[in-house]
């Protein structure tokens, strides 16, 4: 249903290219499938996630969904069929739970329409499926950070979009929210077939979550496919230079990456 | 806990809690309007004013009511709303709560334009407009353009700090200038000088009130349109993006929108300071976060504020008027500060 085709992007001043990100990027996203976008820091992964969101125009190469392109889609209709879940949130001001998730009804609703009863209905839907009911009227500042991504992702489902974009989801989690929030994506997958692109860093929350995950090394994508076969010590090293162990693990359920040394 | 919390607070649907702050506000800020102009050295009654009976030659309540008093009342109404607008607008679009008018240097440049004008004696006008709220008006939109590129930084992910420190530069500078110019002043202009960066709203007619409410009436459209985007860009840019806001476009429009409020409110009093900054915090204490709510309601509770202000600036030390920018700065430092130390 996402299909990128040889995206590529640099970051400019003027007319003056200050630095190539991605080149010739190029991959799909099946309906239902969860896609992980791997790679080191600064490798483009924020970037390809901000031009599949329709924030940046790529310089050649388009993002297709459902065959229309992203850029020429108007905003308020991408909104509603793209969502992005940023990699951290903080507000400014004293938001209560349900204020923040209530804001993913923004593109459904015009300019000076106030939200129905319907729109509440599905806001509180959205806490019921991300376990995050019982916080409804607290204020969102107050959360802790596992809690805080839970309703922000609840604020992404609130818009009703066709694919979650889900840029580092748990990067700025400590390990126990980690795992918590790769079950409460996994789960959301398995009950509503939600389809997901998640951008990450951490070479085993792509082995539990993703079915497929797209390699990517200073904009090029080096190799992509399922995860059990691209997943392999050869394109870890490719990847991030670091010697590691790849094993499919039982109690896990899935591989898991020992990293082991610097190369 | 939360379960009790959760009941004790039901969520009330948001047209509802809009009818009510509307309502509220919105009487508060009338009877603001109604009763202020009644209080003052000549005691007068609302009933003789509005006593059909007495011809108006012969009633000498409602002369006093409408000539002396009301225009500036009216003028404390314009001048509360467009500041109080303006600083919810510049917290929620820098994303930082000490964001305001003041602080980020746009009053400064108002001020250095009126200093100019005051200083070198310049004397044109447009519209019936004279030269020392033309050149305030400019200086204010001058400030904007270092604003803006205060909030494209903040968009490129500068942190609060460099943003608060850069705002506070801005206005050291300016500042630096304007004394800059008033060294250069001769005696009389030195007083016209300090006296107008008092900030006072020392109006006696109608038609300074319809040169500046031109300009408002521009920023308040502007405003119209932004409630629900500054939701959205108070929680993250990319986000709001990402919902489907046009942000560059929002902030075009809100920037453009507050300068002019400030611009023409500076330009009609002179520097009222901390309006913009404490009533939107003093609002959202009242109505929460929702801008659908905080924009209209800081709207009416600064028109209401600074009448009120303005009602002990000239009731205080009476006969004797004080600028209401020393009442407004008095009640406005410690809150300030307040609004500091909770931050951290």
């Amino acid at each position: 249903m996402l299909r990128a085709v040889d995206v590529s992007f640099s970051y400019k001043r003027g007319r003056r290219t200050l630095r190539h990100v991605l080149h010739d990027v190029s991959f799909d996203v099946d309906r239902g499938t969860i896609v992980g976008v791997l790679g080191p820091n600064g490798s483009g992964k924020t970037t390809l996630v901000r031009i599949i969101a329709g924030m940046l125009r790529p310089d050649s190469g388009r993002v297709l969904l459902d065959g229309d392109s992203v850029a020429d889609l108007p905003r308020r209709e991408l909104a509603r069929r793209v969502a992005l879940v940023p990699q951290e949130t903080q507000t400014t001001f004293d938001f209560s739970v349900i204020d923040i998730v209530l804001m993913g009804r923004y593109p459904h609703l015009g300019p000076f329409e106030l939200e129905r009863p319907a729109d509440l209905e599905i806001a509180r839907n959205a806490l019921r499926a991300t376990g995050t009911e019982t916080l409804e009227s607290r204020s969102f500042a107050t959360l802790s950070g596992g809690e805080k991504q839970r309703v922000i992702i609840a604020a992404a489902l609130a818009q009703a979009s066709d694919i979650l974009l889900l840029d580092e989801p748990t990067t700025a989690l400590d390990i126990g929210y980690q795992f918590e929030i790769a079950a409460l994506l996994k789960r959301l997958n398995a009950d509503h077939g939600t389809t997901m692109v998640v951008s990450t860093h951490d070479l085993n929350l792509a082995a539990a979550l993703c079915e497929r995950v797209v390699l990517i090394k200073s904009g090029h994508v080096i190799a992509h496919g399922p995860t059990a076969e691209t997943l392999t010590a050869h394109n870890i090293r490719l990847l991030y230079d670091v010697d590691a162990d790849v094993q499919f693990h039982e109690r896990a359920g899935h591989l898991t990456v020992v990293p082991l040394g610097r190369t | 806990m939360t379960n009790a919390v959760a009941a004790d607070r039901p969520r009330v649907a948001v047209r509802i809690r809009l009818a009510w702050t509307l309502l509220s506000f919105g009487t508060l800020a009338l009877a603001a309007c109604l009763l202020a102009p009644l209080v003052g050295s000549t005691p007068i009654h609302l009933t003789t004013v509005f006593d059909r009976s007495v011809p108006y030659a012969d009633n000498i309540d409602a002369q006093i009511f409408w000539v002396a008093r009301l225009p500036r009342v009216l003028a404390a109404a314009m001048v509360g709303s467009s500041l109080a607008l303006a600083g919810v607008v510049f917290q929620a679009l820098l994303r930082n709560p000490l964001a305001s008018p003041d602080t980020l240097g746009v009053s400064a440049g108002a001020s250095l334009g009126a200093m100019v004008a005051i200083t070198f004696a310049l004397d044109f006008s447009l519209l019936g407009v004279t030269a020392v709220p033309l050149a305030s008006f400019v200086g204010s939109f001058g400030a904007l353009a270092i604003v803006y590129g205060l909030s494209a930084a903040r968009r490129r992910g500068t942190s609060t700090i460099v943003l608060l420190l850069g705002g506070v530069t801005v206005q050291a500078l300016l500042s630096a200038i304007i004394a800059f110019v008033q060294y250069l002043a001769d005696f009389t202009q030195t007083f016209r000088n300090v006296r107008w960066l008092m900030g006072s709203l020392d109006v006696a007619s109608y038609p300074p009130l319809v040169a500046a409410f031109i300009p408002m009436s521009l920023a308040w459209a502007g405003f119209a349109t932004l409630p629900r985007v500054l939701d959205l860009i108070s929680v993250g840019h990319e986000s709001a993006a990402a919902r489907g806001v046009d942000v560059e476009r929002s902030e075009r429009v809100a920037l453009v929108s507050a300068s002019l409020a400030t611009g023409a409110a500076v330009a009609l009093a002179g520097p009222v300071s901390f309006v913009g900054l404490i009533v939107p915090h003093l609002v959202r204490l009242m109505v929460g976060a929702d801008h659908r709510l905080v924009l209209p309601a800081s709207a009416l509770f600064g028109a209401a504020f600074l009448i009120g202000c303005d009602l002990i600036a000239r009731t205080i030390i009476a006969p004797l008027e004080l600028p209401v920018g020393i009442i407004t700065a008095i009640i406005g430092g410690p809150v300030f500060l307040w609004l500091l130390f909770r931050k951290s």
